[in-house]
């Protein structure tokens, strides 16, 4: 979901680029307050594991790919606001070093997948894992979290392009989060997957959700 | 997490990239796809920033596969390094 540079308005673009420079710069703060001796290398490993995942297309339906975006599996291990920094560690390597999303559309895909996704996915991620209590555990709430992470980044994503004029809201809107709603299964599966596994073998690196 | 943990996770990230990318689908993602069919794509455009290693592909390699595998190992490794580094930074403040 990388826009690239061309598909947003001069005002959309610098508008989503101040937005993001703001939750961006809260996101550093609250990271350097809670961030723990423990915490460092798992940023830096998970930056690697999005890194990669993001790289890893598989097929959906009609012709049509998607890939991890990796939003929730990292606010899960690392809390929302070092998970928002991990992700845009990552979208800017990507556009920087890969030219993968444009260089003016950074901003957008910040706010779409670092602060949307990510922040927004762990929000509810938590509210269904409080409403699930301790027997249930939280790899129903990942999975739905993970699920809604995607879907809200592409509908954000959906309404830059309405607003700058690039395609109609009601088009785009609706195959933007058509598509994603099949993406986010496999965002759903591939994010409880991992959580299941690093539950079973180092319980201890799950972000504890009564922190935030 | 220890230096064992550490290398484990960056292991199975790394083979993720060497071995597997440049197996996936090739098809478009999402967006693209939607910027295909609703006749959109073409507004894509460069504002003249050139990246150096473009679309995943390493420069230099014939083979497309080994290009891909390339440069999503260093990436991989490279990201690490970043995301670790800031941490390391953002820790230093806070002491």
């Amino acid at each position: 979901m990388h826009i690239p540079d061309g598909f947003l308005s001069t005002g959309t673009w610098v508008s989503t680029w101040l937005i993001s420079i703001g939750g961006i710069s809260y996101c550093l703060k609250k990271t350097t307050q809670i961030l723990k001796d423990r915490m460092i290398p798992l940023m830096g490993v998970m930056s690697a594991f999005i890194f990669a995942g993001q790289m890893l297309n598989f097929p959906v339906i009609g012709g049509t790919s998607g890939h991890l975006l990796g939003g929730v599996l990292a606010s899960v291990l690392l809390g929302p606001y070092a998970a928002a920094v991990v992700l845009t560690c990552v979208l800017t390597v990507q556009c920087l070093i890969f030219q993968d999303g444009g260089l003016t559309a950074l901003g957008a895909n910040i706010l779409n997948m670092s602060l949307i996704a990510t922040i927004g996915g762990y929000f509810i991620y938590k509210a269904i894992a409080k409403i699930g209590g301790k027997k249930k555990g939280i790899i129903p709430a990942v999975f739905v979290a993970a699920w809604f992470s995607v879907v809200l980044s592409a509908i954000s994503c959906a309404i830059e392009l309405a607003i700058s004029g690039t395609s109609p809201l009601k088009i785009v809107l609706a195959v933007m989060a058509g598509v994603h709603a099949l993406i986010g299964i496999g965002e759903g599966i591939i994010t409880s997957l991992v959580i299941g596994f690093v539950q079973k073998v180092r319980p201890d690196l799950i972000y504890t959700l009564e922190k935030n | 997490m220890n230096k064992k943990d550490i290398f484990l996770g960056l292991i199975i990230a790394v083979s993720l990239a060497l071995l597997i990318s440049p197996f996936v689908s090739p098809w478009p993602d999402g967006l693209e796809k939607v910027a295909g069919d609703k006749g959109f794509a073409a507004k894509a455009t460069n504002t003249g920033f050139t990246a150096p290693i473009r679309d995943y592909l390493w420069p230099g390699f014939k083979n497309e596969k080994l290009a891909t595998s390339l440069a999503g190992a260093v990436g991989t490794l490279f990201v690490f390094t970043v995301g670790y580094a800031l941490a390391l930074l953002l820790r230093k403040k806070n002491k």
